[in-house]
């Protein structure tokens, strides 16, 4: 028998681990946490990095300190676009978070009739270019809209007033969602115990109810607020005059070939945005720990004064929406708006941007990205969330970073990153690929977050069963991790899928003739005046997005039934 | 030349930043023997057990398999089969498959890795529910099935990481009786970590107390029992009665409250240092036994609770602020002793149950 001893003496114990010998699978991670790192280096860091130095030089390349912001809020013309900017975007803020609030409680809340139309009628916004939403409006409320020659009464629609307008459509859907979520995590108990101690409905609201959502409603103001604040389409085709940051970048980088303005803008542009991402995550962290996993769902009682006049309320909103989308479709499909209305398709002939290739184009650019972003994202969370390295804070970092990073500056970035001759990043500039990239980094954020969520809720110890029959861990992540997270690897492609359909401002900068996009045909074709085949192209962004969307939600059932083998009715059987 | 342990670690130290969470652990497992690392949470013993697994990588020390030096080693080539304590079976995968998945890698034929599974779950007697879904067994037979899957591709070691704290108590004393039971068919060392003190009795051939990241005690269920080597263990295991005391002029006496009473033989203290008796209720002769006899005590009934099998009486020592003992009485021998509250009843403490610790421990 092994002579067995206790050592009680607490021995110093030195730094360093007794390192295990490499093997392949190890090398494998570490090669890959390396390929990740780089990336993100490459695609996020070192083209902010550019900008943030390019802000700091003259157009000849001299360093000149902080005199560009020096000359930047000193010139009025240019300055005012950071007051215009803050002033809209908070009035969206404020308009839609209210108007979504209330049509997010008549879905969750109450047993208003229809709720399934208006929730997917809502819905619509997210697959359309934000500037949709701004060309819709022209044709409604501008000089020669709908709405002006009906009524005679010209709104002014051009301005703050238009874009407003145009923004609290484009982020209803985001806006609402949140909610619908917040609203929908609450525990019934709380509401039994408010009843039982006679609290009134106004105290109950007061009391329950809002604390309930108080972070839910937080979230929502920041996530519309980088929304509008970064959002460059509407601005673009409904702002007139009134500029605003992204618009301005646009301006100084597209009108003026003033890079160095372009850049400063930028970085004043990030601030906000950087902000509200900054405080949204702290208060996202709190939100977790608000319902137990005890909670009971909240079930609605019938109360039908309430509902109808929240029906009215929803109809309302819901017809407005629909609307919007119908007037771009009409005009899309008649000879002239408003006076020869004889049906035609004549503007889907898209002569002025070359045909079909920038649909074409945008399906091809959205697909890879989906497909490259999804595996990048779910692999990166992979190597950050299961083994918890040295290199995992960073790299954690670096993947929430984009989601701050507003479109026209990471076009910009983009620019000033790979348009340098001589460079080997050069051979980028002018292809799909650099679309491809930029979207993907653009929309990363949220995927790395889903993919690191759903590998959370994975028990810890699956690649170490796998590792002690000597299963290598790229095989457990095949057999197990990738099926149990195949739902969240879904909702992940789709999701960028349909916003590297929609996205325009980070690509605005880097398409090159043969790349074209659909979303920058719209607005080329708009600023050319031929509004009516920006309407069309819109049309089919649209048609694309619905349909791409109606394919995901075929999967996703499949999907769904599949897992339910061995989650769902597993419970059935074992209460039987 | 005797055979080298199967798993012989030797100096093991971790911390975690600045906590220490294993001081300098040194032990061995013959092969083929069932140790249980038993402490409380927070003691180290999983620690140990992830280190010994490679899956946690210790700031100092060696770990031996079979005398070889397997420090370096990641944990795929140690050879060991594992079961957690949430199990982590895979749920996207058939009974069947979980049981197999170590051997599909191993370039076995499908044949093979057929019988084998059917094998090893008639061993764990799930046959029938080859084809169901983990989420669709009870507790313990996901227990099983953990068990079959880590058992499959035939390792040289066995580590059970609390495998069944996740059960309700019936189902835990089931699986006691059948884990013990496989283990000494195959024959297969195992190490299995615990805050159990009545599972590492049960199923242990040695135990390994740990506390604070040291080892208290290593021994048999039976030596950690009878002689707890430290005040801890006397607290961790089983039930004792602790009665403060100070050390007599006389050696091999001390004084607790008005009356001097001999304990087992032992290093005598110093007249007057602060000590700690200990005695399992079970040990306390009371009724015909206690009619005379040394430690001969006369104490007051002041508390009976009701346990079904056996009554536990609270007995209050001479003196006022006198500490209380705790005795089991079988229920048919209540009457034959006279118990009852407030009644009077003496006990003798037997010398050789008697054991003493220092107050440091």
């Amino acid at each position: 028998m092994a002579v067995l001893r206790a050592d009680r003496e607490a021995a110093a114990i030195p730094e360093g681990v007794v390192r295990h010998r490499l093997d392949g699978e190890t090398a494998l991670r570490y090669l890959l946490t390396g390929l990740f790192g780089l990336f993100l280096y490459l695609f996020v860091l070192y083209p902010m990095a550019k900008v943030l130095w390019r802000s700091l030089l003259d157009n000849d390349g001299a360093f000149v300190g902080l005199a560009n912001y020096v000359r930047y809020f000193s010139t009025p013309a240019i300055a005012a676009s950071v007051t215009n900017s803050l002033y809209v975007s908070v009035v969206a803020m404020v308009v839609t978070v209210c108007l979504a609030y209330v049509y997010a409680y008549a879905l969750t809340r109450t047993l208003m009739p229809g709720r399934g139309v208006f929730r997917v009628v809502a819905m619509l916004p997210i697959f359309a270019p934000s500037l949709v939403q701004g060309i819709a409006f022209v044709y409604i409320f501008g000089n020669n809209g709908i709405w002006t020659r009906l009524t005679d009464i010209n709104i002014g629609v051009y301005g703050a007033k238009g874009i407003i307008m145009a923004e609290v459509l484009y982020c209803f859907p985001h806006a609402m969602l949140i909610l619908i979520a917040a609203l929908t995590a609450t525990d019934a108990r709380l509401y039994d115990a408010a009843a039982a101690l006679g609290a009134s409905r106004l105290k109950t609201f007061a009391t329950v109810t809002l604390p309930g959502v108080k972070y839910g409603l937080m979230s929502a103001c920041f996530v519309v607020f980088t929304l509008v604040i970064t959002d460059f389409g509407a601005p673009k085709v409904i702002g007139g005059k009134f500029s605003v940051m992204a618009t301005e970048i646009y301006n100084q980088v597209v009108g003026q070939q003033n890079f160095t303005m372009g850049a400063t803008v930028s970085v004043v542009l990030l601030v906000p945005a950087l902000v509200a991402f900054v405080v949204d995550r702290l208060i996202q962290r709190r939100q977790y720990a608000l319902v137990s996993s005890s909670a009971k769902p909240l079930e609605p009682r019938k109360n039908p004064l309430a509902e109808w006049s929240l029906f009215a309320y929803c109809f309302l909103i819901a017809a407005s929406i629909a609307a919007i989308y119908l007037v771009i479709l009409v005009v899309s499909l008649v000879e002239r708006w408003p006076y020869r209305l004889s049906l035609t398709l004549k503007h889907y002939a898209f002569d002025t941007v070359g045909g079909y290739s920038p649909l074409l184009n945008s399906v091809y650019v959205s697909a890879l990205t989906a497909v490259v972003g999804t595996a990048i994202a779910f692999i990166g969370a992979y190597l950050v969330e299961k083994w918890r390295t040295r290199a995992g804070a960073p790299l954690y970092a670096l993947s929430l970073l984009p989601v701050s990073i507003p479109g026209m500056v990471l076009g910009l970035a983009y620019i000033f990153t790979f348009n340098v001759s001589g460079s080997i990043l050069n051979r980028l500039y002018g292809t799909l690929a650099i679309l491809v990239i930029s979207n993907l980094i653009h929309y990363f954020t949220v995927p790395f977050l889903t993919a690191t969520t759903s590998l959370k809720q994975m028990d810890a110890e699956f690649e170490n069963v796998g590792a002690s029959m000597g299963v290598p861990f790229y095989k457990t992540f095949w057999r197990v991790t990738v099926p149990i997270a195949l739902p969240s690897i879904i909702a992940i492609s789709m999701y960028l899928f349909l916003n590297a359909m929609v996205t325009l401002s980070a690509v605005v900068f880097l398409v090159a003739p043969g790349t074209e996009l659909a979303a920058v045909a719209v607005l080329l074709m708009d600023d050319a005046g031929d509004t009516a085949q920006a309407a069309a192209m819109s049309v089919l962004i649209i048609a694309v997005g619905l349909m791409v969307r109606f394919v995901y939600w075929g999967l996703m059932r499949g999907v769904t039934r599949r897992t339910q083998a061995w989650t769902a009715t597993a419970r059935r059987i074992r209460s039987r | 030349m005797p055979r080298p342990p199967a798993v012989e670690l030797d100096g093991i130290a971790k911390k975690f930043g600045e906590v220490v969470a294993l001081k300098s652990v040194s032990l061995g497992v013959g092969e083929g023997e069932f140790v249980c690392f038993l402490g409380p949470s927070g003691c180290g013993k999983t620690t140990l057990l992830r280190v010994v697994a490679g899956l946690e990588r210790q700031n100092a020390g060696v770990v031996r398999m079979g005398g070889r030096d397997v420090s370096a080693l990641p944990p795929s080539e140690r050879n060991y089969g594992i079961v957690f304590q949430s199990y982590a079976l895979f749920p996207n995968l058939t009974v069947a498959r979980n049981v197999a998945y170590g051997l599909e890698t191993r370039r076995v034929p499908r044949a093979e890795i057929e019988r084998r599974v059917d094998e090893l779950l008639d061993l764990v007697h799930l046959r029938a529910h080859k084809e169901r879904y983990p989420a669709q067994l009870s507790g313990g037979e996901q227990q099983r099935v953990a068990l079959a899957r880590a058992l499959a591709p035939s390792p040289s070691l066995l580590l059970l990481d609390e495998p069944l704290s996740a059960l309700d108590a019936r189902v835990r004393q089931a699986l006691r009786v059948e884990i013990k039971a496989l283990q000494r068919r195959l024959g297969i060392t195992t190490v299995m970590v615990t805050h159990d003190q009545e599972e590492a009795l049960t199923m242990a051939d040695r135990i390994v107390v740990m506390n604070h990241g040291v080892v208290e005690q290593i021994g048999s269920p039976f030596e950690i029992y009878t002689e707890p080597s430290s005040l801890f263990v006397a607290r961790f295991v089983g039930h004792m009665n602790f009665i403060p005391a100070t050390a007599c002029e006389r050696p091999g006496w001390v004084r607790v409250g008005s009356v001097e009473l001999r304990h087992r033989p032992g290093p005598t203290p110093p007249a007057g240092t602060r000590l700690t008796l200990a005695i399992r209720p079970e040990e306390i002769l009371i009724g015909l036994a206690a009619r005379d006899g040394e430690n001969r005590i006369v104490t007051r009934v002041c508390a009976m609770q009701f346990l079904g099998a056996f009554t536990r009486l609270g007995l209050a020592l001479p003196g006022d602020t006198g500490p209380t003992l705790e005795c089991d009485v079988a229920v048919n021998a209540l009457a034959e002793v006279g118990a009852r509250e407030g009644a009077e009843l003496a006990l003798v403490l037997k010398p050789q149950a008697l054991r003493l610790f220092s107050d440091g421990g």
